[in-house]
């Protein structure tokens, strides 16, 4: 067993410099990895670039990355409900690249699996499109879209255990796995990390091998953005 | 004419037995409270579940559940959770049957724009452009007219688009029109509203063919 065990979440983000890409795991605030943004806001590492489905809120998430200005440009496919992004945004302070959902979901799966670029409809015909190269297949029209190159990505899973293996819980699934060994080194935060053998392979969802650093997370918050419930 | 609730209730009536679908935001999500008894649908949210239930009782929302509205839900029995990768080999793959989504404009080619006003605050097109590029079935559910009063069924979009000659059926507060070859096609009227009602507010290509009946709701 190759153990994937580091200390603390500082041990964890050793390598991290200023002007560096990063993916960051989570669909809204759900299974966004807390410890890491929370070093990254200690680091105070700027100049970042941040792969991310959204842009967390005011006041968390990628939203304290935002409030240090430690973001130089983000990528994400929806960033609604954060003022201070807003702000930086249409000053001009903040780079923003704006991609649909689904191809950037599939530029993480393809950076893990060692495809250099896809085809995909999404975006064909509208400005998403413009300047990509497009194809024909089957009668259909389709742009290429490039897998993204990164220097960490940071997940957040249920589970984790000293090799690297992964179980997510619920929708806080989403991006995670998809990033996992997408960038040059994947840091993964569990809220419970168990020793090898104590995880049924069976039901592992991504293998240790994309792993590269572990470590126990702790304190999380696990804010929901819209409460909705129905009476009893 | 209908409201936002008889739209989703017209639209119901378009699910069938079997069906996954996928609802944006707005009225499509009305559409959950309407499935005909007799049938089973699936719903599918793009951030990673199929088998969407109701929200939860106060007091049992559970942060890690939730759907793309970022809205905390539950699960029917047989449901599961999935990446997001995953989550669009299900919409590109053609595996989800039905898209239900909103519009600001339709053209009568079917194209559509839903994401981006210039000049404003743009907030991201989310999963639309592969949902709209993808799904062989689409219905738009809006209203007819934008606040302005004016036509969201035009020749061909102002706005930046979302996706190319998608579009193939539109229920709005007015009237259910199919998207053909030759432009829009009227197929019912709403409660109350005339033919020539719906002329005058739609602005694209409007095909009148015999009469044409009532919405049942």
């Amino acid at each position: 067993m190759i153990t994937k065990t580091v200390k603390g979440v500082s041990d964890a983000l050793q390598g991290v410099a200023d002007n560096m890409t990063l993916m960051l795991g989570g669909f809204g605030l759900c299974g966004i990895p807390e410890n890491a943004i929370a070093e990254l806001v200690r680091q105070n590492v700027k100049g970042l670039t941040c792969i991310s489905n959204n842009a967390g809120v005011d006041d968390f998430g990628l939203g304290l990355l935002l409030q240090k200005k430690q973001i130089k440009k983000m990528v994400s496919s929806y960033v609604g409900e954060n003022e201070e992004f807003e702000r930086q945004m249409l000053s001009g302070e903040l780079d923003v690249e704006l991609i649909p959902q689904g191809t950037l979901a599939e530029r993480c799966r393809a950076a893990q699996a060692g495809f250099p670029a896809f085809y995909t409809p999404a975006g064909y015909g509208t400005e998403v499109g413009e300047g990509k190269e497009s194809r024909e297949f089957n009668g259909k029209m389709y742009i290429l879209e490039k897998a993204f190159e990164a220097d960490f990505a940071f997940v957040k899973a249920w589970k984790g255990d000293e090799a690297g293996n992964l179980i997510f819980k619920g929708t806080a699934r989403n991006f995670n796995p998809c990033m996992c060994g997408a960038a040059k080194i994947t840091v993964a935060e569990v809220e419970e990390l168990v020793p090898a053998g104590e995880l049924d392979p069976n039901q592992i969802h991504i293998p240790g091998i994309f792993v590269q650093r572990i470590f126990q997370g702790k304190n999380y918050e696990k804010r929901i953005e819209q409460r909705t419930v129905r009476k009893k | 004419m209908l409201d936002k609730n008889g739209i989703a209730k017209r639209i119901a009536k378009e699910l069938e037995d079997g069906y996954f679908v996928n609802l944006g935001i707005g009225i499509p999500t009305l559409v959950a409270n309407y499935i005909p008894d007799h049938i089973q649908v699936e719903f599918q949210s793009e951030n990673g579940v199929l088998g969407m239930g109701p929200f939860p009782f106060e007091g049992e929302e559970d942060a890690d559940i939730i759907n793309a509205g970022k809205q905390t839900i539950t699960t029917l029995p047989g449901a599961s959770f999935f990446d997001s990768a995953m989550s669009f080999s299900m919409i590109r793959g053609k595996h989800v049957d039905l898209t239900i989504l909103g519009a600001m404009e339709v053209a009568e080619n079917g194209d559509i724009a839903n994401w981006k006003i210039p000049g404003k605050m743009v907030k991201g097109m989310g999963g639309a452009m592969d949902l709209v590029a993808s799904a062989e079935n689409i219905i738009v559910a809006m209203m007819h007219t934008n606040r302005a009063g004016e036509s969201k069924l035009l020749k061909s979009c102002t706005l930046p688009l979302t996706g190319v000659k998608c579009v193939k059926k539109i229920v709005t507060n007015m009237a259910v029109i199919e998207v053909t070859d030759k432009g829009f096609k009227l197929i019912e009227r709403a409660p109350g509203v005339s033919v020539e009602d719906i002329k005058k507010a739609t602005a694209g290509t409007l095909i009148v063919e015999g009469t044409i009946p009532e919405m049942e709701l």
